[in-house]
């Protein structure tokens, strides 16, 4: 048993120490935000957040997490209450097959969270870690921008930067 | 300190005594930014691989940024030091010095103004290189693109923002005797001591420095310091196991060595120009740098052998080594170890250099900060833990990969280290591309 | 996720089974049918009737295999086409609401489903539009005028006095009835007619909008959304050991240890194919790593040099065959311009690895895939597990964007052989990064020659063209098309390679320039043998083609001394094409005589998809490091004709996705091999575009033309973005790469010191 804090709420796992918080949280917890792309750290699928910074969650034991904060994207909202920075997302309409997209907005949100009001190039270098292959780029930036306290970002700049 | 700044007070005293003029040069008469025909295309391809393997890149091109328009900024002891535009923008490059201007600085260390350079700029080395060369690489940098950049300021503690003073470190440390093969050795070896000493200039960090900042002769290629990285040595003093040898050295300043991995931090940069250099020079550099190693130590031998073959070490009760322990089997396992076969990444780490450096830095900083390739390289992406895993897990797992894949004593508090890495903001280190070839020759 | 619960079921069956969904219509056929329909032909085939039905009405003319309206007012939608991220649900709920006029979140929509929809083939070749939502438009007007058709009888009211109107029929006095009323008692099962009375342009409320896509929501904030997230119970998890290379037969393994791992439940072999199934995917995992340092492998050279692929490309034997040919009387040419264009093994590299669940029950499989083509893979699976076909259910549920054919069929089929070995219970598969880039099919390796010969006035006199290339789909239905189904101990063969016929083509998909040359020849040769294993990646042979033909046409207008938009439009004629053209290049404020910072350059490209899907021009800009020849995009603007743009946020989320897309494989992307192995297995050694890398502005404008057809999009700037990208490098170097991908490397070479 390994005890985890998720979105706020103490679970308790029957989960050996090592597994890879991304197998448990979707297996045991049921969450499907985190995604299997590489599990290698290469691809930020699985990303989620950790006492507020970004981690890749395939690369992750659970036993090494007692008493950390993990955040999932459930953790910001829900489809029918998205919260703001995935309001911002469907603002955009930032996804074309979206399976990067929950690992984006988690790694958006540890930026958003630590500075507020990005620019651009640190959007760019904070996002690098975490790969789309639809090239949905362009409106995620967007969708971050949008998200961030930025004045000049208050109206959508879809596809420029 | 407090002798040292006596000593600085005193000098400064001595130059007033002396007065400006003798720590300036005259000036040199500026030109017209010479034409690109006035230069021959192979000496111009010379001048390129010359300036590959002097790995002047790292210097002079800030990241992003346009090529040797200067603008990098170097840390040292003194303070901050730009790397200057040297490309032939006639008001904010070099593109009005005169051959003599260029040969001045690269030998004497004074600008075409008169003002001395810092030797942060290893004119040092330079000084060595042969008039021929000298005018491939004046050729090199007056064709490069002309780009306007102001160089920014130094930001030096007085009183080394005097550039005066360098005048009495040039007497210390200036040693402008050309270079002179040892007809001792071989061509190659000839060739690659040339190249090493008077262009890539190794020692600029693989030599231990002085309090002065020069080079200590007494110690070449002890190791030393490179931004913050440990500059690990070349020659038998190394206190890593897994020998060099010139294969195994021309592999990894070629990209890739399937035993020792690949360079990273500061390093990376270097095999990074150093790909655009031909073959026989990079085999040149590897058989000089090699002759240092010397022959395998055959104690040294014996005792990697005992490493690689040991199985998990007994921890003991040191919880501490156990937390270790599951950080490095939940997390590097997964590639290290695992049989995942993962690319480009070191199986058994007991081959690995840094494991053995007198400090966890060079293991933390790539740990916290991960390794990445620039765009569209082929080569190495090791993610960053910074922020998942805690300062007491990470100084934890370098306690354990200290154990059990060296057999040297523990480091000194490496979790105060992982505390003080994490909080300086920093990328991940970027690795060189790695040409595919090779890498699977490697495997 | 909604999950039939019914595990293998015939279309016709569920039909029937639906209950309330059923409506049924009785109206006199000749109503609608002004001309006659032939019967529901076979699968794929068009039928022989002298006006064609309008889509994939071809397929099935009945109205109720596209819609269903329940006496409860439920409305659901059915498409035999699958979402893959294109957005393609929202298009046609919009078109469906539009014609039915209701609300778009009043219908539910059905997908691609071997028990429920039409087969309309694969998801492929960017003709969801054309296929399903031209199906889709005319049957719901069709509805609609039935519907108008029952309330006129109901209220006795002359139809064309009515109104439908959100849901209900509306008369002029107010009186209304809904449609769930007006259905009870009918029979829908009654064929289409060729023509539809489509709402008119002007009332348009949904059709031509920006409509939010119906699946995002549950995107972004973690609902169910891919098979890679269904939770079956009682389900278990599989993992495949992949040899070291294609084609190694697996010579010992010793599976002991394994079987007792902690929660494995089976380790299945047959033949080469080996696998492990366990009560949890982690356990799997494991296990699966331990299998693989328990096998033994004969490892075969069986790939190719590198170095030498194309030497080895045109050493392969080809099928020669002229697909286009124009003669004109010989004209004095004063340049000719040869130039041999070459593209590299890609690969799909889905950021998810493809994923698929099965279920065995009772001798009958249902499979839960996010492959292209439900029928074509029923079939396949059928073959290769020996059930008849009408045992295998196949259902489309997304997965992560694939663009062509990835690995997405062969976890099916592997899910397939998993539920085999392990009866009753579901069972679960995702492949791991190095399975699917390793094993996938790739984007195939092309050569083209292009001769180009102009006269003094700077016009081509004479184009010649020769493209070589293999087969651009290996796709089912044939069980050996499927990879596992190759390793079994009763192996399955894999056909014969097929070329794609013309129009649409497949390694000369776009090979004939849609510019008016007075004389031309193309020519394709077609190689059957397959150094390594492909099939279709986005747009085909168009991207390379494409990327040939367009940087062509910039050495000819070099040669001619040219503006190359000017070029461009003095050969082309086709109007459509003429105004993409001109609108990207104003966009772009392309002008003949701009002058440049030294190191920038500007590059354009146009091509119409097949010669007969959308028309999309792209201007670019980049900046190139002398030193490194690195490239960095800084703009792209695209202008593009999809005919009625149904929702033009989707398309142009497709164009610039396709451009970002384009430009990743067209500046870094290669499959690394050597004799003994892909050496392509992860991110790091296949390394695509990382967001640093972006364009500071990518520009879409789309050229609506409302009332014409839906044109295909989703492929059309593969090839204009590498073709732009190409000639923006030589504007600003002054060298041409001839060869994708155009790496640092590869320009730095051509740069020199
Ligand atoms: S799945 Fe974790 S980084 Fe790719
Ligand atoms: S939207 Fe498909 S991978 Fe990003």
């Amino acid at each position: 048993m390994v005890e985890l804090k998720v979105n706020g709420a103490v679970r308790q796992v029957d989960a050996a120490p090592e597994t890879p918080l991304l197998y448990v949280l979707r297996e045991d917890l049921q969450l499907n935000g985190a995604k299997f792309g590489c599990g290698l750290g290469q691809c930020g699928a699985c990303t989620v957040a950790i006492d507020g910074a970004p981690a890749f969650s395939c690369l992750l034991p659970v036993g090494l997490l007692a008493g950390r904060e993990i955040t999932t994207v459930e953790g910001l909202g829900s489809p029918d209450k998205p919260g703001p920075l995935q309001q911002a997302f469907i603002d955009e309409q930032a996804a074309q097959c979206g399976y990067c997209i929950a690992g984006m907005v988690m790694r958006a949100h540890t930026l958003l969270a630590r500075n507020p009001s990005p620019t651009d190039d640190e959007i760019l270098e904070h996002m690098s870690p975490n790969l789309c292959r639809c090239g949905a780029h362009m409106r995620i930036v967007a969708a971050i921008r949008r998200a961030s306290s930025r004045k000049e970002a208050s109206r959508s700049q879809r596809g420029a930067l | 300190m407090r002798f040292g700044h006596l000593v600085t007070l005193l000098i400064v005293v001595a130059l007033v005594g002396f007065g400006l003029t003798f720590l300036q040069s005259r000036p040199l008469k500026p030109v017209d930014p010479p034409r690109r025909q006035s230069f021959d295309d192979a000496q111009v391809r010379r001048g390129a691989t010359l300036a590959a393997i002097g790995d002047c890149a790292s210097c002079h091109t800030a990241p992003n940024g346009p090529a040797y328009a200067g603008g990098v900024a170097l840390e040292t002891p003194f303070g901050v030091i730009h790397g200057t535009n040297i490309t032939p923008d006639p008001d904010t490059g070099i593109g009005r010095w005169s051959f003599a201007a260029f040969e001045r600085a690269m030998r004497e260390g004074t600008d075409q103004a008169g003002n001395r350079l810092y030797p942060a700029f290893p004119y040092n080395h330079f000084a060595k290189l042969t008039d021929d060369d000298l005018k491939a690489l004046y050729a090199f940098v007056m064709t490069r693109q002309p780009v306007r950049a102001q160089t920014p300021e130094n930001r030096l503690r007085f009183p080394y923002s005097i550039r005066g003073l360098v005048t009495f470190w040039n007497w210390l440390y200036l040693d402008d005797k050309p270079f002179k093969p040892d007809p001792r050795q071989s061509d190659e070896w000839s060739r690659g001591a040339y190249l090493v000493e008077a262009l890539a200039h190794c020692g600029a960090c693989h030599t231990p420095r002085t309090k002065w900042g020069g080079e200590n002769s007494k110690a070449r290629f002890d190791g030393g310091d490179a931004e913050g990285w440990w500059a690990p040595p070349l020659n038998g003093s190394t206190p890593a196991l897994e020998p060099w040898d010139a294969e195994r050295l021309t592999a990894y300043l070629r990209s890739w060595d399937d035993r020792h991995g690949g360079a990273v931090g500061p390093m990376a940069a270097v095999t990074a120009n150093l790909a655009k250099a031909p073959d026989a020079d990079v085999k040149a550099i590897a058989v000089y740098i090699a002759s240092h190693f010397g022959q395998p130590d055959v104690g040294k031998k014996v005792r990697l052998e005992v490493l690689l073959s040991r199985p998990e070490p007994d921890l003991g009760d040191d919880a501490g080594l156990a937390r270790g322990r599951d950080v490095f089997k939940g997390v590097c396992a997964q590639c290290h170890e695992t049989g995942a076969q993962v690319p480009f990444t070191v199986q058994n780490l007991a081959q690995h250099t840094s494991l053995f450096a007198p400090t966890p830095d060079n293991v933390l900083r790539v740990a916290l900060h991960g390794i990445r390739t620039p765009a569209g390289g082929f080569g190495p992406i090791m993610p960053g833990f910074a922020g998942s895993l805690t300062p007491q897990q990470l100084g934890d797992l370098a306690r354990y990969l200290r154990a059990r894949f060296t057999d040297l004593p523990p480091w000194p508090d490496p979790t105060a280290a992982a505390r003080r890495l994490m909080n300086q903001p920093e990328g991940p280190a970027p690795a060189p591309a790695v040409a595919p070839k090779a890498w699977a020759t490697a495997q | 996720m909604t999950l039939p619960d019914c595990p293998a079921l015939t279309r016709r069956a569920a039909l029937a089974g639906a209950g309330a969904l059923v409506v049924s219509f009785s109206l006199a056929r000749s109503a609608f049918a002004q001309d006659q329909v032939q019967p529901p032909q076979n699968i794929g085939r068009e039928p022989k009737s002298p006006a064609p039905l309008p889509g994939s009405l071809k397929v099935d003319p009945n109205l109720d295999a596209w819609i269903r309206i329940g006496s409860d007012d439920s409305i659901t939608l059915f498409t035999g086409k699958a979402e893959l991220g294109q957005g393609i649900k929202t298009a046609l709920l919009q078109i469906a609401a539009e014609q039915l006029d209701v609300d778009m979140g009043r219908i539910t929509l059905v997908t691609a489903d071997t028990a429920r929809t039409v087969n309309e083939g694969f998801t492929a070749g960017s003709h969801s539009m054309q296929d399903s939502g031209t199906a889709i438009l005319h049957a719901s007007a069709q509805v609609r005028e039935m519907l108008l058709q029952l309330a006129s009888a109901r209220f006795a009211v002359a139809a064309q006095d009515l109104k439908a109107q959100d849901g209900k029929v509306v008369a002029p006095d107010g009186q209304s009835v809904r449609y769930g009323e007006l259905v009870v008692g009918s029979e829908l099962h009654i064929p289409a007619t060729p023509n539809s009375r489509l709402k008119p342009l002007d009332q348009r409320r949904i059709m031509g909008k920006p409509v939010r896509r119906v699946d995002i929501p549950n995107k972004v904030a973690g609902g169910p959304a891919y098979v890679q997230d269904l939770r079956l119970p009682g389900m278990v998890h599989g993992r495949v050991v992949r040899p070291p290379s294609p084609g190694a037969k697996l010579e010992a393994v010793d599976a002991g240890a394994v079987e007792r791992m902690p929660g494995v439940l089976k380790v299945a072999r047959d033949g080469d194919w080996l696998a492990v199934i366990a009560e949890k995917e982690w356990q799997a995992v494991t296990a699966m790593r331990a299998l693989a340092a328990a096998t033994r492998w004969s490892q075969p050279t069986a790939l190719p040099e590198k170095t030498r692929i194309f030497e080895t490309l045109a050493g392969l034997k080809a099928d020669t065959t002229t697909i286009n040919q124009k003669q004109a009387p010989p004209a004095a040419a004063v340049h000719t311009i040869e130039a041999e264009y070459r593209r590299n093994y890609q690969l799909h590299g889905s950021i998810g690895p493809s994923c698929a669940v099965a279920q065995m029950q009772d001798g009958a499989l249902t499979l839960w895939t996010h492959a292209q083509g439900m029928f074509p893979l029923r079939k396949a699976v059928a073959e290769m597990l020996s059930l008849p076909e009408d045992k295998v259910r196949c259902i489309h549920v997304e997965g992560s964007g694939c663009y062509g054919h990835n690995g997405a069929d062969d976890a099916a089929a592997d899910a397939a052989l998993l539920a085999r070995a392990m009866p009753g219970r579901p069972v679960r598969i995702q492949y791991m990064r190095e399975d699917e880039h390793r094993f996938e099919p790739y984007g195939p390796v092309m050569t083209s020659r292009g001769a180009v010969a102009l006269d003094g006035s700077g016009r081509i006199v004479d184009w010649r063209y020769e493209v070589r290339s293999n087969t651009h789909s290996t796709r089912p239905p044939g069980a050996g098309q499927l990879l596992s189904a190759q390793m079994l101990e009763k192996a399955f063969q894999p056909g014969p390679p097929q070329p794609l016929p013309q129009p649409e083509g497949g390694g000369d998909r776009n090979a004939i320039p849609l510019y008016d040359f007075p004389s031309q020849s193309i020519v394709h040769h077609f190689v059957p043998e397959m150094p390594l294993r492909v099939s279709a990646m986005r747009g085909l042979g168009a991207y390379h083609n494409v990327f040939a033909i367009e940087s062509l046409m910039d050495e000819a207008a070099a040669a001619a001394r040219e503006d190359p938009v000017a070029f461009r439009l003095k050969h082309l004629k086709d109007a459509r094409g003429r105004d993409v053209v001109q609108k990207a290049a104003e966009a772009f404020g392309w002008s003949a005589n701009a002058t440049r910072e030294s190191g920038r350059g500007r590059g354009f490209a146009f091509a119409r998809y097949k010669n007969l899907g959308a028309y999309a021009a792209v201007a670019m800009e980049v900046s190139v490091d002398r030193e490194t020849g690195g490239v960095r995009l800084l703009r792209a603007v695209a202008a593009v004709d999809s005919g009625e743009a149904v929702n033009p946020d989707g398309i142009r989320n497709q164009i610039e996705g396709g451009i970002i897309q384009s430009a990743s494989w067209s500046l870094y992307e290669e499959v690394q091999y050597e004799p003994r192995r892909i050496l392509s297995r992860d991110w790091s050694t296949y390394p695509i575009l990382r967001f640093p890398a972006l364009p500071r502005r990518v520009e879409v404008h789309i050229i609506d033309r409302p009332g014409q057809p839906f044109l295909g999009t989703g492929e059309a700037t593969q090839g204009p973005a590498a073709a732009a990208i190409g000639n923006a490098i030589a504007d600003a170097v002054g060298v041409r790469c001839r060869e994708l991908p155009m790496t640092a490397a590869r320009i730095k070479g051509l740069i020199g010191g």
